[in-house]
């Protein structure tokens, strides 16, 4: 959007280097990493997601009561509340497959990049294709279903 | 005595690497997240670039939804590219050390203008199907390791905490079997 505030972008690029130099410094940029918690060789992997999610728990818990919207956009702080249904076990479990299969997911796979690792290539183009894949049939799905409702 | 000697060295197996640099790695994690909700009130995820960048090439519906966050997604992920480059270039490359950061022997180091860079022996055909897999997953499941496991579970969202339990657990199951089959690396 146009009318957003000047530093918005800024502070979202400075926000993705600390995430990335974060993801780097712990090591979840490397996919054995992620493959060797999976197989207990290495339980440190919790220690991020959950280190991550106390740090940001803390920030989505107290700035609603100190604030009622974001300065640089004038959103709401709100918690990330996604509605419940079928498609969260069904898209968790592929999810999981794949990253069983490769130990990587999307911010990692930035961040891999970022570390040097050219070979993750092959994972961000699989990635795109997926989510191509999903987009192109759910877009297909819902026209169909648009149609079904104007012809009644 | 006896307890501390047991801990120490079921510590020892469990965490090769310390557990210090996941540690610090997670709360720098969680601090990128922090700074963007703090200005945006966002609670940022990785995955959504996917789609949002496929609507630059891609008129179907799905994608064009995500046409008024596209620019800062592409600048949040540039800034994840970065932020890693920096890392390499500090840590990675021994230009500075920590006792907080623990170097690891996984994959192959190489150089490049005195950038110490590191790629992984994961094979390519692993990470190409479970590109596939994770790219779909993700967007059919509302999220993935930052938006469900890092923003939803800080919400204390029981939709991220499902989420989270199903990758989790059917993701050690099929790397487990991915194992006992004999694919390594």
């Amino acid at each position: 959007m146009s009318n957003r505030h000047p530093l918005f972008k800024p502070l979202i690029f400075v926000g993705g280097l600390v995430f990335g130099f974060g993801l780097g410094f712990s090591h979840m940029a490397r996919p054995e990493v992620v493959v060797n918690f999976l197989l207990f060789e290495d339980l440190g992997l919790p220690f991020v997601m959950f280190g991550a999610a106390i740090v940001s728990g803390i920030a989505f818990a107290l700035l609603p009561r100190i604030r009622e919207t974001a300065p640089l956009t004038g959103n709401r702080y709100e918690r990330r509340l996604k509605p419940f249904d079928r498609n969260v076990l069904i898209g968790g479990a592929i999810f999981g497959v794949g990253w069983g299969l490769s130990g990587i997911c999307p911010g990692a796979a930035y961040a891999s990049l970022g570390v040097g690792n050219i070979t993750i290539l092959w994972a961000l183009a699989g990635m795109f294709l997926g989510a191509y894949a999903q987009g192109y049939w759910r877009s297909r799905r819902a026209e169909r279903d648009s149609t079904a409702v104007s012809a009644d | 005595m006896v307890t501390d000697v047991v801990l120490l060295q079921a510590a020892a197996e469990f965490f090769p690497n310390g557990i210090s640099r996941y540690a610090v790695g997670g709360l720098l994690v969680g601090l990128g997240t922090v700074l963007i909700y703090l200005g945006t009130g966002i609670p940022a995820g990785a995955s959504t670039f996917l789609e949002s960048t496929l609507s630059y090439v891609s008129d179907q519906s799905r994608f064009q939804q995500y046409v008024a966050s596209r620019d800062w997604r592409v600048l949040f992920t540039a800034g994840i590219i970065l932020g890693a480059l920096a890392f390499a270039a500090t840590f990675q490359s021994g230009l500075i050390t920590s006792p907080l950061y623990e170097p690891g022997t996984t994959g192959q180091l190489y150089e490049v203008a005195g950038v110490t860079l590191w790629t992984t022996d994961i094979q390519p055909w692993r990470l190409f199907f479970g590109g596939i897999l994770v790219g779909i997953g993700t967007r059919v499941g509302k999220g993935c390791t930052s938006g469900h496991g890092v923003c939803g579970v800080g919400s204390a969202s029981k939709t991220s905490l499902v989420g989270v339990l199903t990758f989790l657990t059917v993701a050690i199951g099929t790397a487990q079997v991915v194992a006992a089959l004999g694919v390594s690396p």
